[in-house]
């Protein structure tokens, strides 16, 4: 079969419809997005009635999964690092309520952080959820896994997950495709207390994934993605994770590695071929994409043994993403002297759109806040968050989704006057509902700005599942309708959405101001589609 | 055969598109290929970079390393200087000198010129004119990669035949536009390097 050429991201999702899987579920996040991306646009997946929806949250999403996994097919659910945040209360009582049609559990770590406001290894929820989890080197293995995933999912009745970084996920290759299997029948669960998790149940169901442990153990002793290679050289042996693996083949042209190595991809730490490496070489050099974990684990508390050596001492640095250069350095290569780059270049950062509904809001924003001096707005995670830099430098917060309404409201609890949050349409169906209540229910002082431009921007424009909604949202949950205000952000409206701006800070109570002007980007699409629909039409008239 | 190739310029200027052409004809030979590009934030008019790996051998890293690039591959001048690290001691520096200005301290152009004209091995051009002449502007890209063309060791009709095919669904005459703009790209970077 020819390959197909495709991003990591791609490859999981084609993966998932060759698997049989029923549904996919997720929120949209960088570099976790062209997962569902891709189910939602295949025309195959449509064929085969798959499932693809942009949830409220990650959390939601999950849930969604694991309810599809209960009725006894195969699902998969997909988020970057930090959405696992959001779905860790499901995530790790799925792993106690265990699955019965495979689930996969997607997540795309942001080493580096291109895109994220931390680099947290997702690896470390694996432990701590007790479950397998996958590591793949290449788009190939990551489609592959896949399969093995929801495999191992049925076969334990357990969740799995699926570990990836930014540069598997962005980063396209050739991928072979398998034969395609059908999706599971509905079947319920055998034990329908399986998913209880009344105390007493969830005792008997805890102590089953602890009886498990020794058996996912075995897989990654077994699996063909653990692999040990001799080298003579036993000076150094090396152990390369996921990815990892890659930069260091890199440095070995023949791809003839003169130490022995052990490359692992599959979760828990498989013993036989680290102990193999740990007796014969003097020191192990722990090569990963992400936290030390392995090295630590390696390592131990007490470092009693050989040397081992990585990101905690500093032979590979302790943030940020691996690359063939750091890992080559490691490797006691001889490092080239670089061209350095000219010192005119200036940094490009990125920046709102032209025409982005956002920069009148925040221009208006600025002028509404200038008596009252800088540091009293709370922000959120969107492309608005690009306003913390110049010229606007309107914000002061970014911290997790939802965050702006809550700070606001502790903020205006400590006295803060005027306490001003600002938050997407998206990212306010996301998590900041449950915030908004809190400070209606104690007449907190708070202006909450809810920028709406119809789309989850950032992503690339997936449907917000605030569209239309967000008055009557506010109305529930008792904001006060003469203090919910829409604004049409331009510039020509620009005194008078300042003056109402003026006039809700000033407002000792909670208002909404809820600045809607539909985004750029998505705006362009839609008539771009819409002149080509036109043109096809013109067409079709000439032919006829 | 081995091309290690550093894709350069603003997000939303379409380096993807170059990245896709080479990539087609890179299948239709039979290469291996492996191609890292930037999604999300920095999409958002920043700068971007596509790290693109051909060759006749099993590529390993998605990343190209630092110094071993063969190639630096530009619509924006001072953007073409940014990669300067990765680009090896054979390596050519194509580069669009029309610059793209989204930022209040945007380098002197005369400046950005001398550092780009210091460069051992390089082709610099206005892409956007010739893509004018092609018949639009926003067929500079492939003004670009034409220029780029004879350093590719790759035939010309390969990537003739890719544009054919990643353009042909948009119709005859944008097909015919980018063709021209391919070739006076690749006429271009053969008086003038």
């Amino acid at each position: 079969m020819q390959k197909s050429l495709l991003l990591g991201d791609e490859a999981i999702a084609q993966a998932g419809i060759d698997a049989g899987m029923s549904g996919i579920y997720a929120y949209p996040g960088t570099p976790s997005t062209e997962i569902t991306e891709y189910v939602r646009v295949s025309k195959e997946a449509k064929e085969k009635g798959v499932v693809a929806s942009w949830c409220a949250n990650e959390k939601t999403a999950a849930e969604a999964a694991l309810g599809m996994s209960y009725a006894g097919k195969r699902t998969m659910t997909c988020m970057k690092h930090v959405g696992l945040n959001v779905a860790a209360d499901v995530f790790l009582n799925a792993s106690i309520t265990g699955a019965n049609g495979g689930i996969l559990f997607v997540v795309a770590d942001d080493p580096s952080m291109h895109s994220s406001q931390n680099e947290q290894d997702s690896r470390y929820y694996g432990k701590f959820a007790m479950i397998p989890v996958l590591e793949p080197s290449n788009q190939q293995e990551a489609y592959d896994m896949v399969h093995l995933g929801f495999e191992l999912s049925e076969k334990y009745k357990i969740p799995v997950m699926l570990r990836i970084t930014t540069r598997l996920a962005h980063s396209r290759s050739g991928v072979a495709r398998k034969q395609s299997r059908k999706q599971n029948q509905f079947k319920l669960p055998e034990n329908l207390r399986q998913f209880v998790l009344l105390p007493a149940i969830a005792r008997k169901q805890y102590q089953g994934l602890l009886n498990n442990q020794p058996l996912f153990q075995k897989e990654s002793e077994e699996s063909e993605y653990n692999t040990y290679t001799p080298g003579e050289d036993k000076t150094l042996g090396i152990v390369a994770c996921g990815l990892a693996y890659n930069y260091l083949m890199e440095n070995y042209p023949d791809r003839k590695v003169p130490h022995p190595v052990v490359k692992i991809c599959q979760y828990p730490l498989p013993h036989k071929h680290i102990d193999k490496l740990y007796e014969e070489c003097e020191k192990i050099l722990v090569l990963e994409e992400g936290y030390p974990i392995v090295e630590e684990m390696i390592k131990g508390f007490m470092d009693h043994g050989k040397p081992v050596t990585g990101r905690l001492d500093g032979a590979i640095p302790r943030a940020g993403e691996l690359n063939p250069n750091i890992v080559g350095k490691a490797l006691g290569f001889p490092q080239e002297k670089l061209a350095e780059i000219p010192s005119l270049v200036a940094s490009r950062p990125p920046s709102l759109c032209k025409g982005c509904s956002h920069i009148d809001s925040f221009l208006g924003l600025n002028e509404a806040l200038e008596s009252y001096g800088q540091g009293r707005v709370f922000s959120d995670i969107g492309c608005y968050t690009l306003s913390a830099l110049p010229p606007y430098e309107s914000i002061n917060t970014c911290v997790d989704m939802g965050a702006s309404i809550t700070m606001a409201k502790g903020a205006a609890d400590a006295g803060m006057k005027p306490s001003v949050a600002v938050i997407g349409d998206s990212t306010f169906t996301h998590s900041g509902i449950t915030g908004l209540l809190d400070a209606v229910n104690e007449k907190t002082n708070i202006t909450v700005f809810i920028l709406d431009n119809s789309t989850t921007g950032m992503t690339g424009g997936q449907p917000s599942s605030a569209y239309g909604k967000i008055e009557d949202i506010c109305r529930g949950i008792g904001v006060e309708e003469e203090h919910i205000r829409v604004l049409k952000p331009l510039r020509k409206h620009h005194e008078e959405n300042t003056r109402i701006m003026k006039e809700e800070l000033e407002y000792d109570g909670v208002s909404v101001i809820i600045p809607r002007r539909e985004c750029i980007q998505t705006l362009n699409k839609r008539m771009r589609q819409k002149f080509k629909e036109k043109e096809k039409a013109k067409a079709a008239n000439k032919n006829a | 055969m081995k091309k290690d190739i550093i894709l350069a310029g603003v997000g939303g200027q379409g380096i993807l598109s170059i990245a896709a052409t080479i990539g087609y004809a890179a299948v239709e030979l039979g290469l291996y290929l492996k191609q890292a590009e930037v999604h999300g934030m920095s999409q958002r008019g920043g700068d971007v970079q596509s790290h693109l790996r051909l060759s006749s051998n099993e590529i390993a890293s998605d990343l190209i390393p630092r110094g071993k690039a063969d190639m630096i591959i530009s619509v924006e001048p001072m953007e073409s200087l940014r990669y300067l690290p990765y680009l090896g001691k054979e390596g050519w520096l194509i580069t669009n000198t029309k610059p793209f200005i989204n930022i209040p301290n945007y380098p002197d152009q005369e400046k950005v010129m001398q550092e780009i004209e210091s460069q051992p091995r390089y082709v610099a051009l206005d892409a956007e004119a010739l893509a004018d002449e092609a018949g639009s502007k926003k067929s500079a890209n492939m003004v670009i990669l034409g220029a780029a063309s004879p350093f590719l060791d790759m035939d010309f009709e390969k990537l003739e035949n890719a544009i054919r095919f990643i353009f042909g669904k948009k119709g005859e005459e944008l097909v015919d536009i980018n063709l021209k703009a391919l070739r006076s790209g690749r006429k271009f970077a053969q008086e003038n390097k």
